[in-house]
């Protein structure tokens, strides 16, 4: 079942232009990343999928429209936009019995359980709580949500690494079941490459790469070539060269992995290093572009 | 849901099925304006307080003045009117507190959850704008008035209980003076006058809200001057002032409305319900004009609040 269809999407504030375009496609059961830079895109075409924003162009989720669908959406979807977006004066009992009032798919007591795998208490006000605190009860309460899709954008923005992982354990263990599906934008794109399913690049409001997991493993190799060998490692005509530590790494897609296993030594690039190849030529222009 | 319906007899499962229906469409609205009662405390924290200082007042000056009221009051009019006034003055006192409360509430509400950003939390779930905004107009039009009328009840009820053991403790009659107190009917028009003035308030509350809906910063300011600045306009270019005058008659309109004026030194009527003029009340337009200006307003709120993003 296709989960987001979207054609020639497209959102402008003014003159600038923040979705130029956009196909998407994602199936159940998926777990993609999108990635791009601030003011690439990603939060409003996040908030075209949500009905947060209107747009332009097509688009269905799970068969609906996101703007003028919303609220029958919001059973279906779950999101967390942003770090510590839960207001601060509730307790996390008030935040439990809320939910539970108004989500027909609520499930109280998995959200307990959650809760009692942390140090929050019951009583606890949000604001009495650590930012890592805070997006774990969110985590929480989104996690015993029975949703068919959840979309996360920048849920672990400025938590340190231990609540970061926790986090991406947690929501890989105890939700993801290859029937729903997790769309997530962050910046610390190492903490997600375990987990992903599918990779998005987004740029200047278009999407500039896109492919599986497994397209990505065998389609893209980074190349620590040796010396003597960087005049043929060029003619392979690599995606990007970059200097470290004295060698010359060289980022091929599409080649021969034992053509490239003769110039040095190769292995899968981080996500980190193919986002630079990809889009790193651009990010002068790209910053402030657009929104 | 389904193992529920299957355990019924067929017969009333329709009528069960349009229960469940109707429980799900207000399942959302209850849980929104609970949520609103947990946030903002003092709504019911400055009634309260209101309340309790005036009792105290109240005290103190009636241990003052009772000897005075001994030798002073022999006109039974006049025994009258110092009977009736503290709990009029209650009644009056609180009801400004819950327009007040209710006023810088509305400021708040659509405010406050874009700058916290938790306008993003509440968005997540499946609660419409609609019903978002009705809950918040539910606040000063529905849940405030009911509440002041309760605290307005206890109130004049502790009035009623503190002045009855002072007349006993200083001589007077409890029967004369439970004579000169129709309760119930004073409670009745109590409660014409709550309702005439949360009617009478909507536009204001929904002006509120809309401001609330779309600022970015200064709410009140953004509140309140551009009805001033209207006035200021008016005066200078015309030199009239209809629309200052419409202002101050939607503040002050309701009471003048619903309750017959008194003759200047007059006591109120021995009868308290012989002063209410329901009729008049229901029949000035400027009260339907209101409540079609205040459904305006909160339809201009709810598709604010779908379109803005937190500050």
């Amino acid at each position: 079942m296709t989960v987001i269809e979207a054609h020639g999407l497209r959102k402008t504030f003014g003159k600038t232009i923040a979705l130029d375009g956009v196909d998407l496609r994602v199936e159940e059961g998926r777990i993609l990343g999108l990635i791009g830079l601030n003011g690439a895109g990603k939060t409003t075409a996040l908030n075209t999928i949500l009905g947060l924003t209107q747009y332009q162009g097509e688009l269905k989720v799970l068969g609906r429209n996101p703007w003028t669908e919303r609220k029958q959406l919001m059973r279906d979807v779950c999101f967390i936009a942003d770090v510590a977006v839960l207001p601060r004066w509730m307790r996390v009992s008030q935040a439990l019995d809320y939910v539970a009032g108004v989500h027909p798919r609520f499930d109280c007591a998995k959200a307990e359980g959650f809760l009692a795998k942390t140090t929050i208490r019951r009583e606890s006000k949000v604001r009495e709580l650590s930012k890592g605190m805070v997006a774990q009860l969110h985590l929480a309460l989104v996690m015993a949500i029975d949703a068919k899709l959840l979309v996360l954008d920048e849920p672990t923005l400025g938590l340190d690494i231990l609540y970061r992982k926790q986090f991406y354990d947690s929501l890989l263990n105890d939700y993801y079941d290859r029937n729903r599906t997790i769309i997530v934008t962050t910046h610390q794109v190492e903490d997600v490459q375990h987990i992903l399913t599918d990779l998005m690049f987004i740029n200047r409001g278009r999407i500039v790469l896109s492919c599986s997991m497994e397209e990505y493993e065998s389609r893209y190799q980074e190349v620590m070539v040796h010396p003597e060998q960087i005049g043929a490692a060029r003619a392979l005509k690599p995606l990007y060269e970059r200097q470290a530590l004295g060698r010359n790494i060289f980022l091929f897609d599409g080649v021969d992995h034992q053509q490239l296993a003769a110039l040095g030594d190769a292995r899968t690039p981080s996500i980190a290093d193919l986002f630079i190849a990809v889009v790193g030529n651009h990010s002068g222009e790209t910053q402030g572009a657009a929104r | 849901m389904n193992t529920q319906s299957n355990a019924m007899p067929n017969a009333p499962l329709e009528a069960q099925a349009v229960t469940n229906a109707a429980v799900a469409a207000t399942r959302p609205l209850y849980w929104s304006i609970r949520r609103e009662l947990w946030e903002n405390r003092s709504l019911y924290i400055a009634p309260l307080t209101i309340a309790s200082l005036f009792l105290v007042g109240f005290l103190i000056s009636t241990i003052q003045q009772m000897p005075k009221m001994r030798a002073t009051l022999v006109d039974p009019a006049q025994q009258r009117a110092a009977i009736h006034m503290p709990y009029d003055v209650a009644a009056f006192v609180l009801l400004l507190t819950a327009f007040f409360t209710g006023a810088f509430y509305c400021l708040d509400a659509l405010y406050g959850e874009r700058r916290d950003r938790s306008v993003l939390f509440w968005k997540s779930l499946p609660v419409s704008d609609l019903t978002a905004v009705l809950a918040k107009a539910c606040i000063p039009l529905a849940v405030l008035p009911l509440f002041a009328f309760v605290v307005i009840l206890a109130t004049q009820f502790v009035i009623f209980l503190l002045s009855t053991a002072f007349a006993l403790g200083n001589g007077f009659s409890a029967v004369a003076l439970w004579a000169q107190l129709p309760l119930w009917k004073m409670w009745i028009s109590l409660l014409c006058a709550i309702v005439a003035s949360a009617l009478w308030y909507a536009p204001i509350y929904g002006w509120l809200l809309l401001v609330s809906s779309f600022v970015r910063r200064g709410v009140f300011l953004s509140a309140v001057l551009p009805p001033f600045a209207i006035g200021v306009v008016e005066k200078i270019a015309f030199n009239t002032h209809y629309f200052a005058d419409m202002m101050t008659f939607r503040l002050t309109g309701w009471y003048s409305q619903a309750f017959a004026p008194l003759a200047p030194g007059a006591a109120s009527p021995a009868d308290p319900l012989a002063q209410l003029t329901l009729g008049r009340f229901l029949s000035r337009p400027e009260l339907w004009i209101g409540l079609a200006i205040t459904v305006i307003f909160l339809a201009l709120a709810v598709q604010l609040r779908r379109s803005r993003e937190p500050i």
